[in-house]
């Protein structure tokens, strides 16, 4: 075991160095500027978009005194309800009444949606249906409002502590947020183990590796390699997002806070992140062994991308149901162990589960290391008959 | 399981591995003694390498036992064993000297150390200048030497050298003989594999001669030569006369050569016969055996045409 745990460090050590030092670490730490860049980008262009449908102005073809009485209504309603509630509200002096004026008004004015003329007793929307139909009730409400007496209320409102719901429905916040980090960090990163074989096999380096140290140091080597550039890579986009957070300033207060606590959750978070990682890198890393090249590797990515999503909506289902079966199920099936788990961190406050969960997964994690050696051996290296005739068990613990 | 013999460097008893049902090897029995240079001696595809892999650990066999400086698991022992694979591998973005270090810490060597000793032995064997290169800067055989001084890094006491000599030049070649013995001087077990039969009858104390996945033949290289009476070339002025009684009667002259196997009763009989019948001896030549005919007789003669011309191909790659 001592034997292993050292070869594995030796390879850890050597995948390490070769990632971190590599040009191509560079911009797999940039990696998340991406999508951010095309969020920021994607927001910008949807809002002004929205901002350009959304600007809908109504003409008004009433009476001087009425249109003004409407306008002030429009004014004091925005103040509660927002200005994006109403639309906006432009009067028209030199109009007539007449409907063939409104239609040719409506043609050559374009940004003009609807035309409202008649009174405000009795109110004509004439327009799209589309534009109709959108506005008809917000113009009757102005109406109906510029006609009543305007009377002012003064609400009251009374500050306490967080109520048993608030403090629920916060914590399950911070659970589906918690469940959210960990799932896009595995689903970015485990995938990247799948590939982690190739090189040694296309450069024929297996070969000396299985002759000098035993197998599983080598998968356990290459799967702590792979975490360790994670979290390196966890470490500086956390940092430069907090630091970016600082800058910008922000009520932290605010934040809806863990049953564990803030520090333990954080630890948790880590942690979990790790079995979610070694659980699911240990299985990439078997089924990536299997593939003898590039493209082989390619083909595997889709299904394991799948499965990935089917182990997420799995946890993702069972935050609401604490206790149920569905949520043990999460909990004790041991790819959705670890998303389940940092659900639980978040909503309840023993801590002694957290160990037992982390117990269960680094078994498990071994269990599939050994059988992915095996069968590595089996396929690839092309060993052993004699291990077929052996037991499951026998086989699985290596014996 | 039988208990393994201490003197032995290795121990197969038997083994047999298959693939998709056909044995690649089948059945084979090798002992070495520890401290000799032995050559494992066949054509490509005869199951050289899958017994070397199987000696090694890297698979494991269908049937039968083997032991590795004694140890029925064979990685238990890898801190002690030198292995140079026939297809070889270097991670081409590592240094030279790193990558040296990096073998000889798979092997319990630390990895300080191990760079210490890479920078020397390139600088012993003349590639000082390389050390900080890239492996992917490296030329063919600058890269195989690189490798081969990584097998040797942490000083073990049993090398596996599988085909070392293909795709190296005759002066690399010799380069490599040299240090094969070098290391028997100091006492380490030499194991290699090879389809050239002159590096086995240079270096080799034992052989083992493999074909089809068997070992008809394992022992001294003396003792395989002298499985074959000498030859003998003579050249007569007569081509008839009482000496002729000397000759084996089926042998027929070319001109006037002959070229028979010495009779049994030696060559002083036979030398009497011709100068006391009247030969007129021109010249006459007795040649012992080599290595080459020895293996034709014992593997057969598609086994050797098999060789010759796995040997021919290697040697074109290298012109290549």
């Amino acid at each position: 075991m001592i034997e292993t745990i050292r070869a594995a460090f030796v390879i850890a050590r050597r995948d390490f160095t070769a990632i971190i030092f590599s040009k191509s670490f560079f911009f797999f730490l940039l990696g998340p500027l991406f999508p951010l860049g095309i969020g920021v980008a994607a927001g910008g262009l949807g809002s002004q978009v929205s901002q350009e449908i959304d600007n809908s102005v109504v003409g008004v073809a009433l009476n001087q005194e009425e249109a003004e009485t409407l306008l002030a209504t429009r004014a004091r309603l925005v103040r509660s309800l927002g200005s994006k509630s109403l639309p906006e509200l432009i009067i028209l002096p030199d109009i007539s009444a007449q409907e063939p004026d409104i239609i040719a008004k409506l043609d050559s004015e374009k940004s003009l949606t609807a035309i409202l003329s008649g009174t405000l007793a009795a109110p004509v929307l004439t327009g799209s249906a589309g534009d109709v139909k959108r506005w008809q009730g917000k113009i009757t409400l102005l109406a109906e409002t510029a006609l009543s007496r305007p009377a002012t209320v003064n609400l009251e409102t009374r500050l306490i502590g967080q109520t048993g719901s608030s403090s629920e429905r916060n914590q399950l916040m911070t659970a589906q947020a918690g469940q959210a980090i960990l799932i896009l960090l595995t689903m970015i990163l485990a995938g990247m183990v799948l590939s982690n074989l190739v090189e040694e096999k296309t450069n024929k380096i297996i070969e000396i590796l299985a002759a000098a140290i035993p197998m599983d140091a080598i998968f356990l080597g290459k799967l702590f390699a792979m975490l360790g550039m994670a979290l390196v890579g966890i470490t500086v986009w956390s940092t430069v997002g907090l630091s970016v957070a600082l800058l910008v300033g922000g009520n932290w207060n605010a934040l809806p806070s863990p049953a564990v606590g803030w520090p333990f959750f954080c630890l948790l978070l880590i942690l979990y992140f790790s079995m979610a990682y070694l659980l699911l890198g240990s299985l990439f890393l078997g089924i990536g062994a299997m593939a003898t090249t590039v493209r082989e590797v390619q083909t595997l990515s889709m299904p394991v991308t799948m499965g990935q999503l089917l182990v997420f909506f799995l946890a993702y289902s069972a935050i609401t149901k604490l206790g149920e079966p569905i949520e043990w199920f999460a909990v004790l099936f041991p790819f959705s162990s670890p998303f389940a788990m940092i659900a639980r961190a978040a909503q309840m406050d023993n801590i002694w589960q957290h160990g037992l969960a982390l117990i269960w997964q680094g078994v498990f994690t071994m269990v599939i290391i050994r059988f992915s050696v095996m069968l590595f051996r089996r396929n690839v290296m092309k060993s052993g008959q004699a291990a077929r005739k052996k037991s499951l068990f026998a086989r699985v613990a290596g014996k | 399981m039988h208990a393994p013999h201490s003197e032995f460097a290795i121990e197969a008893r038997n083994i047999v591995k298959r693939f998709d049902g056909e044995a690649a090897v089948d059945g084979i029995d090798l002992t070495i003694e520890k401290g000799s240079i032995f050559g494992i001696l066949g054509p490509n595809g005869a199951g050289k390498t899958t017994t070397l892999r199987m000696l090694l650990g890297i698979i494991d066999p269908d049937e039968g036992e083997r032991f590795l400086l004694g140890s029925p698991e064979p990685i238990s022992m890898a801190h002690q064993v030198g292995y140079l694979p026939e297809e070889r591998g270097l991670y081409p973005s590592m240094k030279a000297f790193d990558a040296i270090a990096f073998m000889g810490a798979l092997r319990g060597l630390p990895l300080a150390e191990g760079r210490k000793r890479g920078r020397a032995m390139m600088e012993d064997h003349g590639l000082g200048e390389a050390a900080d290169k890239q492996i992917r800067q490296l030329s063919k055989g600058m890269a195989q030497t690189v490798q081969l001084l990584g097998t040797l890094v942490h000083d073990p006491d049993l090398i596996i050298l599988d085909e070392p000599f293909s795709g190296l030049d005759a002066l690399n070649q010799g380069k490599l003989e040299r240090l094969i013995r070098a290391q028997a001087d100091r006492g380490v077990t030499v194991i290699f594999s090879t389809h050239v039969i002159a590096h086995a009858e240079r270096l080799c104390e034992e052989i083992a001669i493999i074909a089809d996945g068997k070992i008809p033949f394992k022992g001294k290289v003396s003792e395989a030569r002298d499985r074959l009476r000498p030859q003998v070339h003579l050249e007569t002025r007569n081509l008839d006369g009482p000496w002729r009684t000397a000759i084996p009667a089926d042998c027929k002259p070319l001109g006037h050569n002959w070229h028979f196997t010495l009779p049994e009763s030696g060559v002083e009989p036979l030398l009497n016969a011709l100068v006391e019948g009247d030969a007129g001896i021109e010249s006459l030549s007795i040649e012992r055996p080599g290595l080459h005919d020895a293996f034709v007789q014992i593997a057969g003669d598609a086994a050797a045409r098999k060789m010759d011309a796995d040997a021919a191909n290697n040697n074109g790659d290298e012109r290549a």
